[in-house]
């Protein structure tokens, strides 16, 4: 056999190959039949389930685990059994993972075997709190929209913290934080929470206090199921946020807690406002009240003139233009009238003129005709004059005097 | 006429919900020219206000000691 021939070197110290001790070991497996052909009995942990389809997990009891691994093909009829924290009889056969050095149960058929005793734990104390109304709808109290002061129970080290912090800094910044630091997995664990939750319980500056606990196994979060815990949650007079494990994680803080968040990021998110989404609501209303005002100032305007155009209406200024122009009206009306009278009459004279042309004796004169004077006398008659009298003649364009020489 | 607080000792909780009062009365009218000045100058203020304090917020993480006392904390020493 070739596994002879490895340690057949004639040499003693010739020193063999990482991998042909590992191939070596691996055949020694294969060899056994009895572990070719294996029932395990134990509790489904760390399951993970990549994108291959195959699925890797880990069969446990109290005091010793198996790495399994269940191919794409037997995923379909079993894989469904698989799940975190259930009790289980898997069979399949052992071998060693090469590159890893690793032996695992090849799993090819998966029975129930019921609930795991955590498990059964789990469900027992679930009923038995819930049947006290402890995780009653109505016992939940909202969060407030603006948190100034969030207690956090978790462990001060490690990611979950970090997590927390660069998210409220990102979100809501003008909040503080209270950290109670306590351990979050083991025995030690649920003391540490309860003098936790004890010292945030003496202030009265709280606003509302978020447990926060990464993923891991029923175990790792054995801690937050533990009926001590649970009770002094329910004894907060502020409202709880728990943010325990995975989202697929349920602990009995979480149905005790007012509000349960997936994870502890999302509790830090589900506590706070966002601070981008309240200044674009600031900006928003900045915009408002510009608007508004502006409409206001408008309309107060439009009224302004408005109401000065019916004052104008009113005024006497506006009364004494009227008058004015009615003034002015009768004043032309007037001098119209006058001309024309005017005009009228200084026909008439031209007319009277003519007339008084016609009838004057110079037009008598002008046909030949004299008109003789005696002493500025008219003669009409020849007894008005004696010999040698002085007499004046008028022709039509002048005067000349003669003397009478006889009697007639 | 109401007591005016001054903005600067307002929260921004406060300052936030008073900004939200005035928008809403200055839209509905019905006020005198002199209030809405008024509230139009104060509603500036508080969104001013808000904005300084968004803007100028920075986490504080405080530990609570054994003793029940707050002590600073700095997340990013604690590895």
């Amino acid at each position: 056999m070739r596994q002879m021939d490895l340690f057949s070197s004639p040499e003693p110290m010739t020193p063999i190959t990482v991998s042909g001790l590992t191939r070596y070991i691996r055949e020694m497996f294969e060899v056994d039949y009895r572990l070719q052909d294996v029932w395990v009995e134990g509790e489904v942990s760390g399951v993970s389930r990549p994108s291959s389809g195959h699925i890797y997990f880990a069969l446990k009891d109290a005091a010793s685990q198996v790495a399994c691994v269940m191919w794409k093909a037997a995923a379909p009829m079993f894989g469904a059994l698989v799940v975190h924290g259930r009790q289980i009889v898997a069979h399949g056969k052992v071998s060693v993972y090469e590159p890893r050095g690793s032996y695992q149960l090849y799993v090819d058929r998966v029975q129930s075997k019921g609930l795991g005793d955590l498990h059964a734990q789990f469900e027992l104390l679930k009923a038995r709190l819930e049947a006290e109304g402890l995780f009653a709808p109505e016992r939940k109290r909202p969060l407030p929209e603006f948190p100034h002061r969030i207690g956090l129970v978790t462990s001060p080290t490690g990611a979950v913290l970090r997590d927390i912090c660069s998210i409220l800094s990102r979100r809501w910044p003008l909040v503080e934080l209270v950290l109670a630091p306590t351990l979050v997995q083991g025995e030690e664990a649920p003391p540490q929470i309860l003098a936790a939750l004890d010292a945030l319980y003496q202030r009265d500056d709280l606003d509302l206090i978020i447990v926060a606990r990464g993923g891991g196994s029923l175990e790792d979060l054995w801690a937050f199921n533990d009926e001590r815990v649970a009770r002094k949650l329910a004894d907060s007079r502020v409202p709880i946020v728990s943010g325990v494990g995975h989202e697929t994680d349920f602990t009995i803080s979480d149905f005790v807690a007012d509000l349960r968040a997936p994870t502890p990021s999302a509790a830090a998110e589900l506590t706070t406002p966002d601070r981008l989404e309240r200044a674009a609501q600031v900006t928003a209303w900045q915009s408002q009240l510009v608007s508004a005002m502006s409409g206001r100032l408008h309309d107060w305007r439009a009224a302004l003139v408005s109401q000065r155009r019916s004052l104008a209406h009113l005024s006497p200024q506006m009364r004494l233009a009227n008058l004015r122009q009615h003034a002015d009206d009768l004043i032309s009306q007037a001098t119209l009238a006058v001309s024309h009278q005017l005009q009228l009459r200084r026909e008439r004279l031209t007319g009277l003129v003519a007339r008084l042309d016609a009838l004057s004796p110079l037009a008598v004169l002008q046909r030949g005709y004299a008109v003789v004077r005696r002493d500025g006398q008219l003669v009409k008659s020849v007894v008005q004059v004696s010999p040698g009298d002085r007499l004046s003649v008028r022709v039509s364009d002048g005067e000349f005097d003669v003397t009478a020489r006889s009697e007639v | 006429m109401k007591k005016q607080i001054k903005t600067e000792e307002l929260s921004f909780e406060a300052a936030f919900a008073q900004l939200e009062e005035i928008v809403g009365k200055l839209e509905a009218g019905d006020l005198s020219l002199d209030d809405a000045l008024a509230l139009f100058e104060r509603g500036q203020r508080l969104a001013t206000l808000c904005g300084t304090k968004l803007d100028e917020a920075e986490l504080v993480v405080q530990k609570l000691s054994a003793s029940g006392a707050l002590e600073p904390f700095d997340v990013d020493e604690e590895r």
